[in-house]
Formats: C-alpha cells, sequence, structure tokens
C-alpha cells in the first residue's frame, strides 16, 4: 500500500479513535434510560454540543498534524534515505545520508553512513590490491620486455597467426640489414607489432617448425624445433622455434612461439673458405704429389734410362713441386684467417681496448697515460681481458724499470692488419730483457694471470715487437693484432639512444584477426597514421610530395619506433615561399629516391591497415594522381581527423591541427615536419575514440558515415 | 701375346711416367689426353686395360667408364680409375659405375704395376 493511502487511513483511524467512544457510550446509555431522563440528557447534551464539538474538531486536528508530523518524518524520512542510500550503493559511492529528523532516524542514518564507510575502505582495500597487482604485471612485462631489448640475439614472439607480439632491438637491426631497396624501411623485411612474420620467413617452414613443436609436445620430449631459411638477398638466417604455452595447460596449450633468429650467413661463407682450403690442401696436391712420386720411383727403379729420359723425369718433380709450393703460399695469403684455429675472439672497436687499458694503468700503476693518432672507426678481433692485461702488464713493467713519466696509445692499420702501440720516452732496451718479458706469466697491480705475453699475442694470431724511433728518443712495443670487419648493423646500435623501446604488445596474443572490416571497434584496428610534406597546395598544379612520415597505431597504442620517415626527390625545383613552412631545402631533397620507388614502400608499410591523416583528402589527392604512374593503389579505408574533429565538436570554429591538439590537451614538441606532424594526427585521434563511442560512434563504419555528413567533407581538392 | 693397355689422363706429368712404366713392364701402351679420344682410341687400338683419370676436360673419367660398360662388347676391358679424388663417396661410385679398381694419387708405382698384372691375369 502506498503511503499516501496509509496516511488517510491513519487519519480516519485516529477519526474513529477519537469520536468513537463517546458515541458507542452514549448509545449504550441511550438505549438503558428512560424517557425522562433521555429527555434532560438531549436537553443537557444539546446546550453543550457546540463545544463539544469544537473540543473534538480541535482534538482532532491536533491529532492530524501530530499525526502528519511523524508520518514525513519516519515514514517519507525513511523513504528518502533509502533513495540515498540506493545512491551510494550504485552512482556516487562517496554520497552520504544527511543525519536528519528525529533522533532514531538520525541514528539510523548514521549507521547507515558508518557501513557505507567501512563499505568503502574494504573496497579501496580491494582496488588498491588489484591496482598493485596489475603494476607487477606491468612491471614484469616491463622487466622481460627490457631484458630482450638488451640480449645479442634477435628474438621474436609471434602468436599463432604469425604475428608480431615482441621484438628485441636486436631483431628490428637485423632484419633491417636485411632489407633491400633504397628507402630505410622496404625490401619486405618489415618487422613490426601485429604485421606478419611471414613477410620475412617463409610461412611454410615456420608452420611446419610449428607442427613439430606440435608433435614433440605431445611426445613429452623437449619441445624445440630449428630450420636454417634463405632470404631473398641469398642471407641465411638460423632460426630455432620454441612455443609460448598456455598458462595452466602444459600440454598442446600452445598460444604462440618464439624465435631467436641468427644470420649465419658469414659463418657458413668462413665454412665454406675452410673447405675450400682444406680441397685445395688436400686433393689438389693428391695429383702432383701422384705425378712426383711416379716420376721419382721410375728415376730410382730404371737408374740406366736414357738421359733426354732422365731430363723430362727430373723437371716434372721440379716443375710439381714449385707449383705445389706456389699453390700453399696463396692459400696461406689467401686463407690464412680461415685456416687458424684461435681463441674465440670477438670483435671490439680498437679504441674501447685502448680506453680500458687506460683506466687500468692509471688506476693500478698511478700512471698517466695520453694518446695520438688514434684511428677511432678501426675494429680489431680481440679477446679484451687478457689484451689489456698484458697492457697493463707492460705498463708495469715499464713502470718498474725505466720509470716513463707518461704512456701514450696510438692505433693504425695496414691492409688486415691492425697496430696498437704502447709507446715511452726513455733510453734502449735489450732484445733479451723484451724476451723475458715476453716468456715470464703476467703480474700487474696485484694481478697474476697464468697466461704469458707469448701466449696472449698467440690467442690472437698476432705479433708483438719493440721498436724505437730514435728521433723522437722514444720506443714502442707494437701489438699487431687482426682487422675485423664488424657486422653493419653494430655499428648503428653504438649510435643508437637507449630509450625504452616499445617492442611489445602482449594483448596481441588473443588479438588475431588485423584484416580490415568496417564493423569492428575503432580501437581495435591497426592504423597507420601520416603526414606529406608538399612543394605547394596544388597536387593537379604538378606540386608534388617532399616528405613521407608515418607511424602505426597498433591496440590503441601510438608506435613511435614504427615508422616511416622518407624524403623525396620532387625532381623539381622547391617554391622558396615553401622552405620556411616545411623547412626542407633543395640540398635535403636531392639524392633522395622519387616517388616513384617511395610510394611502393610506402604502400607496403600500410599493408592491411586503416590510413589516418589530417585533412586527408589533401594528402590522398597527391598519392592519388601518382596511381597511374606507380600503379600502386591506397585501396583502404581512410579516417580523416579534421572531419572526426567536426564530428566530435560541431560548434567549434576551427578544426585546425594545432587547435585541435590544444583543445584535447596533446602536448607536441616540434611540429610542421611530416613525421612529428603524423604522431600528432596519431595522438589526436587516441584521444577522440572515446569521444566518438560516447556519441555512440563505435566502428569504423559508423565514423567514416558521420565524418561525410560534417560540412567539410565537401570541400575538394 | 702382349697385352695393351690405354692410358687416359690430361696431364702429361703422370702421362709420362706411367708410359714409361708400363713399357717397361713390357705392355703395349696408347696414350688418350680426354675422354672422347680415350672412347676412340677404344675403338681403334682395342686395349685390354684402362688405366683412367677421373678429372679431365670436356668428359670426365666417370662418364669414359659408363660409356664403355654401356657397351657389352667390351665386357672384358679392365677399368682402373686414377684419380685425385680421394673421398669414400667418389670411390664408391666408380666402383658402381663398373671401373675394377680405384687408386688414388698418390699412388706407389709398384703396387699399381701388380694391380695391372693381377687383373690381366684374371
Amino acid at each position: 500500500m502506498k503511503a499516501k493511502y496509509r496516511f488517510i487511513l491513519a487519519v480516519f483511524v485516529l477519526g474513529l479513535l477519537m469520536t468513537g467512544p463517546f458515541v458507542v457510550t452514549t448509545l449504550l446509555v441511550w438505549v438503558d434510560m428512560k424517557e425522562a431522563e433521555r429527555e434532560s440528557l438531549m436537553q443537557l447534551l444539546m446546550s453543550r454540543l457546540p463545544i463539544g464539538v469544537m473540543m473534538t474538531v480541535f482534538g482532532f486536528a491536533i491529532g492530524v498534524f501530530v499525526l502528519n508530523k511523524l508520518f514525513k518524518q519516519y515514514v517519507e524520512g525513511l523513504l528518502r534515505m533509502a533513495e540515498t542510500l540506493r545512491l551510494m550503493l550504485g552512482a556516487n559511492r562517496d554520497f552520504r545520508v544527511t543525519p536528519d529528523g528525529p533522533p532514531e532516524v538520525q541514528q539510523l542514518a548514521r549507521a547507515a553512513n558508518d557501513l557505507a564507510q567501512q563499505r568503502d575502505v574494504l573496497m579501496d582495500d580491494v582496488e588498491a590490491q588489484i591496482a598493485t597487482a596489475n603494476a607487477s604485471v606491468e612491471e614484469e612485462k616491463n622487466r622481460l620486455a627490457a631484458l630482450m631489448s638488451e640480449l645479442a640475439q634477435a628474438v621474436v614472439v609471434c602468436n599463432l597467426d604469425g604475428r608480431i607480439l615482441l621484438y628485441n632491438n636486436r631483431a628490428r637491426l637485423q632484419f633491417k640489414a636485411l632489407a633491400q631497396g633504397p628507402t630505410s624501411v622496404s625490401g619486405g623485411a618489415l618487422i613490426g607489432l601485429g604485421r606478419s612474420i611471414f613477410s620475412i620467413l617463409e610461412k611454410n617452414q615456420v608452420e611446419h617448425a610449428q607442427s613439430v613443436i606440435v608433435q614433440r609436445l605431445a611426445a613429452h620430449k623437449t619441445a624445440i624445433a630449428n630450420f636454417i631459411t634463405t632470404l631473398r638477398g641469398g642471407q641465411l638466417l638460423r632460426v630455432q622455434m620454441v612455443p609460448v604455452l598456455t598458462p595452466g595447460d602444459s600440454r598442446e596449450g600452445m598460444s604462440g612461439y618464439v624465435l631467436t633468429v641468427e644470420n649465419i650467413t658469414r659463418s657458413i661463407e668462413l665454412e665454406a673458405r675452410r673447405d675450400q682450403v682444406l680441397h685445395s690442401l688436400t686433393e689438389g696436391s693428391r695429383a702432383a704429389l701422384g705425378n712426383i712420386r711416379a716420376a721419382v720411383t721410375n728415376l730410382i727403379d730404371y737408374p740406366d734410362m736414357e738421359s733426354e729420359l732422365r731430363e723430362r723425369f727430373l723437371k716434372i718433380v721440379g716443375d710439381e713441386i714449385s707449383g705445389m709450393s706456389q699453390r700453399l703460399d696463396k692459400t696461406m695469403v689467401e686463407f690464412s684467417d680461415s685456416i687458424k684455429t684461435r681463441w674465440p675472439l670477438e670483435d671490439i672497436l680498437g679504441i674501447d681496448v685502448v680506453a680500458a687499458a687506460q683506466r687500468r694503468i692509471e688506476d693500478k700503476l698511478k700512471l698517466p697515460t695520453k694518446t695520438e693518432g688514434l684511428d677511432d672507426a678501426l675494429w680489431v678481433k680481440a679477446d679484451s681481458f687478457s689484451l689489456v692485461f698484458a697492457l697493463v702488464f707492460l705498463a708495469s713493467k715499464l713502470q718498474d724499470h725505466y720509470e716513463p713519466r707518461e704512456l701514450r696509445f696510438r692505433l693504425s692499420s695496414e691492409g688486415k692488419l691492425a697496430y696498437l702501440d704502447l709507446i715511452w720516452a726513455g733510453p734502449a732496451m735489450s732484445s733479451e730483457t723484451f724476451y723475458t718479458w715476453e716468456m715470464e706469466s703476467m703480474q700487474a697491480g696485484g694481478e697474476t694471470s697464468p697466461l704469458s705475453l707469448r701466449d696472449v699475442i698467440d690467442r690472437h694470431g698476432g705479433e708483438i715487437w719493440y721498436q724505437r724511433e730514435k728521433a723522437a728518443h722514444r720506443a714502442f712495443f707494437r701489438f699487431v693484432l687482426p682487422v675485423a670487419v664488424p657486422d653493419e648493423f653494430q655499428e648503428e646500435e653504438r649510435n643508437q639512444s637507449s630509450g625504452r623501446p616499445e617492442y611489445y604488445d602482449f594483448d596481441l596474443f588473443n588479438f588475431s584477426d588485423h584484416s580490415i572490416d568496417l564493423d569492428r571497434k575503432l580501437s581495435d584496428l591497426t592504423y597507420t597514421v601520416f603526414d606529406t610534406e608538399t612543394t605547394g597546395l596544388e597536387p593537379s598544379n604538378g606540386d608534388e610530395i617532399i616528405q613521407i612520415g608515418a607511424a602505426r597505431i597498433v591496440n590503441n597504442r601510438l608506435l613511435r619506433q614504427e615508422i616511416f620517415n622518407q624524403l623525396v626527390d620532387p625532381e623539381r625545383r622547391l617554391k622558396p615561399e615553401s622552405i620556411p613552412i616545411h623547412g626542407i631545402t633543395e640540398d635535403m631533397v636531392r639524392g633522395q629516391p622519387n616517388i616513384d620507388v617511395v610510394l611502393p614502400a610506402f604502400h607496403e608499410f600500410c599493408e592491411d591497415t586503416v590510413l589516418i591523416a589530417h585533412n586527408a583528402a589533401f594528402d590522398m589527392r597527391f598519392l592519388q594522381l601518382k596511381e597511374e604512374r606507380t600503379g600502386i593503389r591506397f585501396k583502404q579505408p581512410v579516417l580523416d581527423t579534421l572531419l572526426l574533429s567536426a564530428v566530435v565538436h560541431p560548434n567549434q570554429e576551427s578544426h585546425k591541427l594545432e587547435v585541435i591538439l590544444e583543445r584535447l590537451g596533446v602536448n607536441i614538441e616540434s611540429r610542421h615536419n611530416a613525421l612529428e606532424d603524423a604522431l600528432a594526427t596519431g595522438e589526436v585521434f587516441l584521444k577522440m575514440v572515446p569521444l566518438l563511442e560516447e556519441m555512440g560512434i563505435v566502428t569504423v563504419r559508423q565514423a567514416l558515415e558521420a565524418a561525410e555528413k560534417t560540412y567539410f567533407a565537401r570541400v575538394k581538392y | 701375346m702382349t697385352h695393351r693397355i690405354l692410358i687416359v689422363d690430361d696431364e702429361p706429368n703422370i702421362v709420362i711416367s706411367l708410359e714409361f712404366l708400363m713399357k717397361k713392364e713390357g705392355f703395349e701402351v696408347a696414350v688418350a689426353g680426354d675422354g672422347d679420344e680415350a672412347l676412340a682410341k677404344v675403338a681403334s687400338f682395342n686395349p685390354d686395360l684402362l688405366l683412367l683419370d677421373v678429372m679431365m676436360p670436356q668428359k670426365s673419367g666417370f662418364e669414359v667408364c659408363e660409356a664403355l660398360r654401356a657397351d657389352p662388347a667390351r665386357a672384358a676391358l679392365k677399368i682402373v680409375m686414377l684419380t685425385a679424388k680421394g673421398r669414400d663417396t667418389e670411390v664408391a661410385k666408380g666402383l658402381a659405375l663398373g671401373a675394377d679398381a680405384y687408386i688414388t694419387k698418390p699412388f706407389s708405382t709398384k703396387d699399381l704395376v701388380l694391380k695391372v698384372k693381377e687383373m690381366l691375369a684374371a
């Protein structure tokens, strides 16, 4: 029953209570009375009736008033409290009941508030625990990613569809080194989160390895598979695959795999050379030896042969022997690197060895050192520990015997040989002294080594000698070491700044389908945000692209490491007035690849992604005008942040990129460079996705339709 | 009756020695410098035994051996392969293709003479 009806009922009951007993008593007395008594009672009552009625009405009114008051405070007050309690339960956790009304109700309110307080503390605690757990998971992921990125092996993690979830810096460099073609990203060795590994490795081979692993898992064997694959450029890669197993399910539950990739082209080449040497020394000698042996046997067995024949046999012996000697010499010269089995040496920059030796000499011996004529691009093959020890050992010997004021280092090379010189000023030393130094076990700065200087030199397949520079009154020890040819990307690695890269996205494990489906959520798709710089604003009037900058958005994250940034030779002169805008000069574009080369590479970079650009119609027009010439068509859907901004904020006047950036609170350091603008556009897009969602624009199709309806969509280029 | 021996090798330095040696041993000797010449000489000279080098320009010793073994009329012809290729696999190939003996360089001339005599006696 509703509160209102209950109130009416209560009033009615009150009325009954107030009048009922009097009326009933009067009635009973009336029935019991004689006629005369009734007469006098009537008279008595009638004369006092008004006052009685008045008193009754007055009492009733007070009763109703009290009832109303009680009703308001207890019934309606509690109803109100119930509403606020509901609010506290759901929408607004921080809301509290205001204690109001009679003390009992206030007590109830306070008790409810206390309960809510207790609940909040509990919930906060749970939330804090969840946050901590999430943070530690995140931290573990980061640690793993950091670990991976420092590994010297190239590591790539893929899900079962071959999509890349993680790769490390080494993998990036290794595949980059494999890329062919003039631009930084072309050549079918594209590595990127969410990209397919099959653009790099042969799909059949990867799948075969996968099935090998599944079989091995089923047979309870170590789940590992190896294969060697040849790339387009003739490079050989050794790939090892181990499975990523679904947690809790130790068998068959494979959710992806880890690939360690090693480029073995060089070691295979070395192997082949060694084989060649062996071959030329064995089989190559057999024939010659056979000829000599037969001739010599004849000479011995038939001493009385005619002199002419004897001469011929002797000539055979002479010719063959000199031929063999020549072959041997040639082999030694050509293949000396391949023949020697040495201590495993690493490729190291010569200056790094010198710097390490300087530090130790100054530290342990308190002997000042300097350098002169350092070839800082010289790589050597060295066991740096023993080499540095040898240098410190010599320094300490010199200090003991000749007390030089300082030592100098020099680094130079000649052909395949690197010279590392340790120079000092002082009297001549005897070769016997040096000979004993060479042979004794090394000791320096309180440390000893079981090796002698000679051992160290032999380990390097090198040499050492003592030499005087008479004119300068000084002498030096010259270490001869083999020159190393470092891998191309090792050099590059040194110059890399060490920002923590975003090379991983484990959420992609559950994210297989990357095809462009217009009905998928905006936040689920992979995008390429791009921007172009051009010679001018009229594509149909001969203006050309001079720079393309692009980055990828995968799993709702802008990947600043996976970028495309290429200057383009427009094959026409730049307009002087445009130079201050894009900051690109004639010198910068000259010698760059032209659009015919860059466009296919960019097209490959964008594969399977939705394009995003600010004022996309402008950029797309430039790309479309090249369709005929290059045969490259960009068929994927294109989202325009300018139009999307007009969708989200229809009442704003400006939708320029810088205005939107400010409006959405995106801070960008520098702008007006294709890559920077592309990145800014990407940030803007990511900010817009939730705003669009609020408006019920969730899918790409909805976004495209909404954009089309805006006023700005009618501008044509 | 003196046995006829055909020496097939493109290296004159070994041919001289072999020719000298075989003549001293009392054989009738002819020489061929490559595979094609060898096949022609087999037809004209009709040897009992072939000293056949494997590594020759144009036609290798293996091919010559195969061609001769394909001719049933030459079934009695003994073939001794002489080669600088000393790998097991090549020895196996030579014997499989029908050579009667396979001798790797450098060889002892004494052993070679013994082998040749033994094969011709059989």
